[in-house]
């Protein structure tokens, strides 16, 4: 096996298999190793995002904050104290939190990575790279967003005197699961949004749908067994559980919930993939 | 020593044209509207193209070729003959239809100067992010990064957003980036009707730099001069299947016989045409000084480069005209015939005729020169474009003595009449 002729790679010798290009279906599958030597390009596309996301702003970088942290406020009177719903014992305004950080990441990956294909029309239609780096880009943005508004999820814990449980450790498998759903999600929407640009108005309905489904205003502990579990067949209602588990030490250990939930994320994913690289073809001549 | 570098068998692609092309009724269309999201959501549950009813077209049929390393060739044809579509398809922007393409060698594409720049970006921001996009490593772009900022002259600019450059500087920036790739083989197209004329100037002497140095190229191009420099052989692609194939100047000389022949809808297909439309010009083509078409005009003998045009507005009455035909050689501007200079001014001109430019002895040394034509209706721009029709000079008799006139690697492109002598009578 000969080493393929791959973009920066400039080595002396023409003895290498060629660049064969046909019209073969079977080419497109997921190549990992090409999307190795890719690798310098998935970083350069999301530091731009970064760089590009808060310029002109006033406020920069601290509108990763300052959203989860109005919308939790908001969450707080009307969920917390008005409707009076259940917390699992925790204050309401950490209960939401420690929720909306994970959901927040997950709606922007998945909004930005279904705008993203055609927000780069124009490098699709110019320039050849593997296409999933750029829905894949925006999930490292996102997550850098996450970050900084996890921060002041660790200032609210000092601040109502919370202490974390161990099962912190699970914190970065949480997030993992988050991103392999919104990843999943964002490759179906940024595909059909190529061909269909109706996802951009149904977009904002699935995302609010998407919330109300998920446990984020209110417990899954309102569900009765074994619905409760069947609920992961949402993978962020495990993302959202699992999130307030590992920090608040809500009672309930959601492991079967989140067992259930990778499952179906790593489902949506392998399916996503599937779309993609059956669309990816056509992508530059529809675009 | 000679190895291939590309080998192209039976390409082709096909194109879905759009469905609602040809309604005939109001309930047809609405019908169709109506009906068009049930078909849309049956193929895409089947996982198909969407575009349904649709009729489709070859963009691109049967195209074999194969090119040697250290080749360079150029490509010509005109508007929607398959260039860009198999440039596309080489850089596996997208997929053939059928057939197959060896590329034998890092393959370095250049669709357009500036892919990926961002306007929010810093100069040196885009330079990687561009780069990158190029399929530049990092350590590559690293090691080159001053030399591209010196080539494109923006040092001391390199830290601010690129939405603060200037067009030119812009635009130099970027085919600098692009120009740094060092691919085996390089696939351009139409990138150097961008920027000022000095850029022009650059990039072209950039790409003979690249022919030099024993890379492949694959150039595509409305710039006749420029192909016959660059390119000692030429592709002539027409409705997507190959023409010809051989040395340039007999791709070139068909080239010229098949826009003559189809000319009406040409112009109008180009896509770097600006102005206001006005006035437009629907043909341009050469006679002689008896009024007979002729595709190539013999240095020294009298010319006439005619120019039809149309108005938008069939009825109505043009005011003052003006009209610009440059000769080109590349990017360097060699002389304009210009009826403002010449004295012949247009006034209230009908709305459909030609205008028709006369040169008694044409000055330009045997070889393949470009026009380009402005059109002015009142002062403002109404039509222009640039390589509108390659100009071929045969070999001629300019001075009238029998000898040939040809020599124009040594002498320049441009003869003027004159004449020697010697004095010996004055004392120095």
């Amino acid at each position: 096996m000969t080493e393929i002729p791959v973009p920066g790679s400039l080595s002396p010798g023409l003895s290498r298999t060629p660049l064969t290009i046909t019209a073969d279906r079977s080419w497109a599958r997921l190549d990992l190793r090409e999307l190795w030597e890719y690798r310098e390009l998935l970083f350069f596309l999301a530091m731009r995002d970064i760089k590009v996301r808060y310029k002109q702003t006033v406020f920069g970088v601290a509108w990763a904050i300052i959203q989860p942290f109005f919308t939790m406020l908001v969450f707080s009177l009307f969920f917390g104290r008005l409707a009076k719903i259940p917390s699992d014992g925790v204050p309401y305004p950490l209960f939401s939190y420690a929720a909306l950080v994970p959901w927040s990441f997950f709606a922007n990956a998945v909004s930005q990575s279904a705008d993203s294909l055609v927000g780069s029309a124009n490098l699709i239609s110019k320039v050849y790279f593997p296409r999933i780096i750029v829905p894949l880009a925006v999930m490292i943005s996102c997550a850098v967003d996450f970050a900084v508004a996890f921060s002041l999820m660790v200032g609210m814990m000092v601040y109502f005197q919370v202490l974390p449980t161990l099962h912190i450790i699970w914190l970065p498998g949480l997030l993992l699961l988050a991103l392999i759903t919104a990843l999943g999600a964002g490759l179906w929407l940024s595909a059909l949004n190529v061909q269909f640009r109706d996802v951009r108005y149904v977009l904002p309905f699935l995302m609010q749908f998407w919330l109300f489904v998920t446990p984020v205003v209110y417990p899954s502990s309102l569900l009765p067994e074994p619905w409760r579990t069947l609920y992961g067949i949402n993978p962020m209602a495990g993302v959202v559980e699992g999130f307030r588990w590992a920090l608040l030490g809500t009672a309930t250990a959601p492991g079967l919930i989140i067992a259930f939930s990778a499952f179906f994320a790593l489902f949506f994913l392998a399916g996503g993939i599937w779309y993609f690289h059956r669309m990816e073809r056509v992508f530059a001549d529809i675009i | 020593m000679s190895s291939l570098a590309i080998s192209v068998e039976n390409l082709g692609k096909q194109y879905r044209l759009g469905g609602n092309a040809g309604y005939s009724t109001i309930r047809e269309t609405l019908r169709d509207a109506l009906l068009t999201p049930a078909y849309r959501l049956q193929a895409l549950l089947r996982g198909q193209g969407a575009i349904e009813r649709s009729d489709t077209i070859w963009a691109l049929k049967n195209v074999s070729f194969t090119v040697q390393h250290g080749e360079v060739v150029g490509i010509i044809g005109r508007n929607g003959a398959g260039k860009s579509t198999l440039l596309k398809i080489l850089s596996r922007v997208t997929h053939p239809t059928e057939g197959r393409a060896r590329l034998f060698g890092r393959v370095g594409s250049l669709l357009e100067v500036g892919v990926g720049f961002h306007p929010e970006l810093t100069g040196r921001e885009n330079v990687f992010l561009s780069g990158a996009i190029m399929g530049m490593k990092k350590q590559e772009i690293d090691r080159k990064f001053d030399q591209i900022v010196a080539f494109a002259g923006v040092e001391e600019f390199i830290d601010t957003p690129v939405k603060r450059f200037s067009s030119g500087m812009y635009a130099r920036l970027a085919f600098s980036v692009a120009a740094h790739m060092e691919p085996e083989i390089l696939v351009v197209d139409e990138v150097l009707a961008i920027g000022d004329l000095a850029f022009q100037e650059k990039c072209l002497g950039k790409m003979s730099d690249v022919a030099q140095e024993g890379r492949t190229v694959l150039f595509v191009s409305h710039n006749m001069s420029a192909i016959s420099m660059l390119c000692p052989t030429a592709i002539l692609l027409e409705e997507g299947r190959i023409n010809f194939h051989g040395p340039s100047a007999d791709t070139i000389a068909r080239y010229v016989n098949l826009m003559r022949s189809g000319v009406d809808s040409q112009f109008d297909r180009r896509a770097d045409r600006t102005g206001n439309g006005l006035l437009r010009i629907t043909r341009l083509y050469l006679e002689d000084s008896e009024g007979r078409v002729i595709d190539t005009v013999p240095c020294g003998s009298g010319v006439r480069f005619v120019l039809e045009y149309a108005a938008a507005d069939s009825a109505a009455s043009l005011g003052d005209v003006g009209i610009q035909l440059m000769v080109a050689s590349g990017a360097t501007r060699l002389f304009s015939l210009v009826n403002e200079i010449s004295g012949d001014l247009f006034q209230n001109v009908p709305a459909r005729g030609r205008f028709v430019c006369a040169v008694d002895r044409l000055p330009l040394m045997p070889g393949n020169y470009d026009l380009h034509f402005v059109c002015l209706v009142g002062r403002q721009l109404a039509d222009k474009l640039r390589f509108a029709w390659p100009l071929l000079v045969a070999d001629g008799d300019f001075f009238g003595h029998g000898r040939l006139s040809n020599n124009r690697e040594k002498h320049g492109s441009l003869l003027v009449s004159h004449s020697w002598s010697l004095d010996t009578d004055r004392k120095i």
